[in-house]
């Protein structure tokens, strides 16, 4: 933002980790307040025990029994819920709103559908070494870039790499050029958008619009099993417990301060000593490949991937989730990422025609009277009750 | 009013005359007399002879020998006690004379047409259909000769071009008669069909030459030296025309660019704010110029081809209303949060879709052109310029002159300008700062008002064609540095013409990659646009 358009009211305060506060104890536990490790310990209990034991061991007509779509949807809003932490490092402590998270996303998801695809084997319609939509096109031989897929090693190492790489060169562009704010968000809306059209492509080597899907087996178990269905589900609450942490750790050190620093005043923090360019850098790449490995947990378990995870409305949506939670929290990324994603489960069941309506209304609700979410709400009431 | 009345007596005239004709025909059932000997020799066993036959029919071309050679080709032609006869329906008529022939006819024999002659045939009597009085006929006739030589038809070809006055006929004659000269044993007759073609603009010409460069499909030094001097002539004129039609597109599509950005770029240099919502303030103009559509449809059908003129202000003031509305309820206050206010006007775009869907349906809704806006202008052959986009190339400039000219020659410009350079100093020296806000917001979603209008007319009007444009147009604003017209001008312009030129060389979906990309480079290197804003601006 530069002077031309100097803000009359100053920003919202954020929460800021260094304020005054009662002593914490010494790391690992004083990473964070004793009831956040309790609330992590019941997600845990839920997630690694309690719904795999209800999804697998009661009989499918039992009131207790947790449905086939119940774990999807859980497993599926878990994996939105790394994005949206992954979201927050960058714009609720970095200042970044990126709008192109979804490339990223998609990226991780690509890359492991590729793992996917070519684990299909023979079992394709066409019976082909090839998936099936390269029979379809005609095509020889895979594409360079698909060699060494069909190992599940590299196709991991790519879910990281391949998000990561593009971020980090689009970064140093990016950041280098001092190029912030509302800028920096339509650019990145314009990168999300020319790689959708670049994925729409049939020549593009992924499938065009339908991108993959039919996937047969995931490290050779079949993907539709119970079981498998349950591990993926168990292995996304980790990534998310542990991506908390992480994030948690990353935000309350002395690096977290100095980003924090930046986002408030950039200029400031430059006078001071500090580059800007290598703090924003790094959480941006780091945000993009958290994002990578959402994306690749997401795939199997949804059993589809296509450019539309790109557009520039999902990724868009993504920002909403941490605005609803309340930004620079984490806790509230997770609980905006559920909330919004219940819902839209909800209303594209029970009124299809209303969710953009909603959609559209909490956008604004959220920004005009909601600039710290949820999250921020229920800690000013449990202010006001005197509670700590 | 009078253009439909004359269009009526037109009309009129037209059925009046078919009428004529329709009774000349009835009223002589009988033919003119054609030559006896030609038409009996239709009937010959020798090929060579019928040939001769057919051709001396087709010279003639007499509306009697049409009918013959139409009949041979669709074996109705019979010969009976040596008397070639013609089967109409029910009736025989006695080729030569069109008498119809009472007296049941004894053996009758069907004419044997084998390939060859058939071939001679159809050449022949594409020939004759270059003189029917029908333009429809003649121009398919044309059409079909200029496809491949018929040296048989150079004939026939020289005398339609001589009568033939339609300016869309007459090259294709041209065309066809060179194509037919070409294969003459005299190089002089060559030579001249060569120097024809060269002004000649078809797009088959080029291969033709090209063909004629070697020695082998072409002995004479001559006439092969005349064909490359005319080859370069037709390339120059096909490359200048396809340079002139690119660069009409994307100026057009600059000109489109420019009505989003000039928005755009209003609300954005007053007031940081950026307006995602603003491709849905160009789907309000369009919906707006449908509604005058549908209003002067049903009230005003006389007066049709003027609902674009009476769209232009419904339109600026239905989607100004709509920006009033916007910056009073939701952007006043987010005043200072540029992050959130991008939020809140991405859901205000959603809302806006979907109040679209509801009221006017998912489907596109059809906008038409006016028929003063329909049809084109064709520069060079292979460059036609629609007229739809050259009246918005127009419409965009004239939005730019009226939009210059309110902000550096009005006091609301004056204002305006004061509190996007300064605006706590504006302020201070008693500049509604809050009044004008709404003001320049409610301009700004004018212009894309405007934008609309102009969108409805060359492409689909749906809920979601708001969506298709704002990228590109942040892009220019991005490109064009803010508040500044000029920048705005040329960056639209300039991201148009290049985005065309990439498409033709790379493909659509590769130009836009290669465009962002070259938007993301250029702005490493002046981060404050095409032209900056000279003097020290502090950020924070």
């Amino acid at each position: 933002m530069d002077a031309t358009a100097a803000p009359p009211t100053a920003p919202p305060r954020l929460a800021f980790d260094g304020e005054p506060g009662p002593p914490r104890p010494p790391r690992p536990l004083g990473l964070m307040p004793g009831r956040a490790w309790l609330a992590l310990g019941v997600f845990g209990v839920m997630a690694l025990g309690v719904v795999p034991a209800l999804h697998l061991f009661t009989p499918r007509d039992s009131a207790l029994h947790v449905s086939d779509y119940a774990v999807t949807v859980g497993g599926k809003i878990m994996c939105y819920a790394i994005v949206a932490v992954a979201m927050d490092l960058v714009w609720g402590y970095g200042g970044i709103l990126s709008l192109g998270h979804g490339l990223f996303f998609a990226l991780g998801g690509y890359t492991f559908g590729m793992y996917l695809m070519r684990s299909i084997g023979r079992d394709g319609v066409y019976q082909a070494d090839l998936p099936d939509f390269m029979v379809f096109l005609d095509w020889e031989a895979l594409p360079w870039f698909w060699r060494g897929t069909d190992h599940a090693a590299w196709a991991l190492a790519l879910v990281v790499l391949v998000p990561a790489t593009v971020a980090f060169a689009f970064g140093v562009f990016a950041f280098r050029s001092r190029i912030r704010g509302v800028y920096f968000s339509i650019i990145t809306q314009a990168l999300t958008y020319a790689a959708m059209l670049l994925f729409f492509r049939n020549e593009t080597g992924f499938g065009g619009n339908n991108g993959f899907t039919d996937f047969k087996r995931v490290l050779g178990h079949p993907i539709t099993a119970p079981a498998t269905r349950v591990v993926l589900f168990m292995l996304t609450a980790l990534a998310l417990a542990l991506t908390l942490l992480l994030a948690r750790f990353l935000v309350t050190s002395r690096f977290g301060r100095v980003l924090a620093a930046i986002r408030d005043a950039e200029s400031r923090a430059m006078f001071l000593g500090y580059d800007p360019l290598w703090y924003k850098l790094f959480v941006w790449t780091l945000s993009a490949a958290l994002c990578g490995v959402a994306g690749a947990l997401y795939v199997p378990q949804v059993g589809i991937i296509n450019p539309s995870e790109m557009s520039p409305a999902s990724s868009i949506e993504i920002a909403i989730w941490v605005a609803v939670g309340g930004r620079g929290t984490l806790v509230g990324a997770v609980a905006g990422a559920a909330l919004v994603n219940l819902a839209k489960s909800w209303f594209t069941v029970a009124f299809p025609e209303f969710w953009l309506f909603f959609l559209g209304l909490l956008f604004i609700v959220v920004t005009l009277l909601l600039p710290e979410g949820v999250v921020g709400l229920g800690w000013r009431f449990a202010r006001r009750r005197g509670t700590p | 009013m009078r253009r439909s009345l004359s269009v009526a007596l037109k009309a009129l005239l037209r059925s009046a005359c078919s009428l004529v004709a329709l009774a000349c025909c009835s009223a002589s059932p009988a033919l003119a007399a054609l030559d006896a000997g030609a038409v009996s020799q239709l009937a010959s066993e020798d090929s060579e002879e019928k040939i001769a036959a057919i051709r001396r029919l087709a010279e003639t071309g007499d509306p009697a020998a049409v009918r013959v050679l139409q009949a041979l080709e669709a074996d109705a032609l019979q010969v009976a006690g040596g008397k070639v006869v013609l089967l109409d329906g029910g009736r025989v008529l006695d080729a030569a004379t069109g008498q119809e022939i009472a007296t049941p006819l004894e053996d009758p024999e069907g004419i044997t047409v084998n390939n060859r002659v058939r071939r001679v045939l159809a050449g022949a009597l594409a020939g004759l259909r270059l003189v029917d009085p029908d333009r429809r006929v003649r121009l398919a006739a044309a059409e079909e000769l200029a496809a491949g030589p018929r040296p048989d038809a150079a004939p026939l070809l020289a005398r339609a071009l001589q009568e033939e006055s339609d300016r869309q006929i007459r090259p294709l004659l041209a065309l066809a008669l060179a194509q037919a000269n070409l294969t003459s044993p005299d190089p002089a007759v060559r030579l001249s069909a060569v120097k024809a073609l060269g002004a000649s603009s078809h797009p088959a010409v080029e291969r033709l030459l090209a063909r004629l460069l070697d020695e082998g499909a072409e002995p004479d030094a001559a006439v092969r030296s005349e064909a490359r001097s005319s080859l370069r002539s037709v390339q120059l004129r096909v490359t200048a025309g396809d340079i002139l039609a690119r660069v009409f597109s994307g100026l057009s599509l600059g000109s489109i660019l420019l009505l989003v950005a000039l928005g755009l770029a209003i609300t954005y240099g007053v007031m940081g704010v950026i307006n995602m919502a603003h491709g849905e303030l160009l789907m309000i103009g369009a919906y707006a110029s449908y509604g005058m559509q549908v209003l002067f449809a049903r009230w005003f059908p006389r007066a049709l081809d003027w609902y674009v003129l009476a769209a232009i202000p419904v339109a600026f003031a239905a989607a100004a209303l709509a920006g009033a509305l916007i910056e009073r309820a939701v952007i006043r206050h987010l005043y200072g949060r540029p992050l959130e206010t991008l939020l809140a006007t991405w859901g205000l775009s959603l809302l806006l879709i979907q109040s679209a869907r509801v009221v006017f349906g998912a489907q596109n809704v059809g906008v038409g052109n006016p028929s003063w806006m329909s049809g084109g202008v064709e520069i060079v052959a292979g460059a036609v310029l629609p007229w739809n986009r050259i009246v918005i190339v127009g419409f965009s400039l004239a939005v730019l002159a009226l939009v210059w000219f309110l902000l550096n020659r009005t006091r609301l410009g004056m204002f305006v300008r004061a509190v996007t350079q300064n605006r706590a100093m504006a302020g201070c020296v008693g500049v509604p700062t809050g009044r004008l806000d709404t003001l320049a917001f409610a301009l700004g979603a004018g212009m894309a008002g405007l934008g609309g209008v102009a969108l409805s007319q060359i492409a689909n009007v749906g809920p979601d064609m708001g969506q298709a444009y704002i990228v590109d147009s942040f892009m220019v604003v991005v490109l064009g540095g803010v508040g500044q017209l000029a920048g705005a001008v040329g960056a639209a312009l300039g991201l148009g013409v290049v985005t065309k030129f990439l498409e033709g060389w790379a493909g659509a979906v590769i130009a836009k990659i290669l465009v962002l990309v070259f938007v993301i480079a250029f702005i490493q290197k002046r981060p404050q646009g095409l032209f900056a804003l000279k003097g020290r601006l502090a950020d924070d």
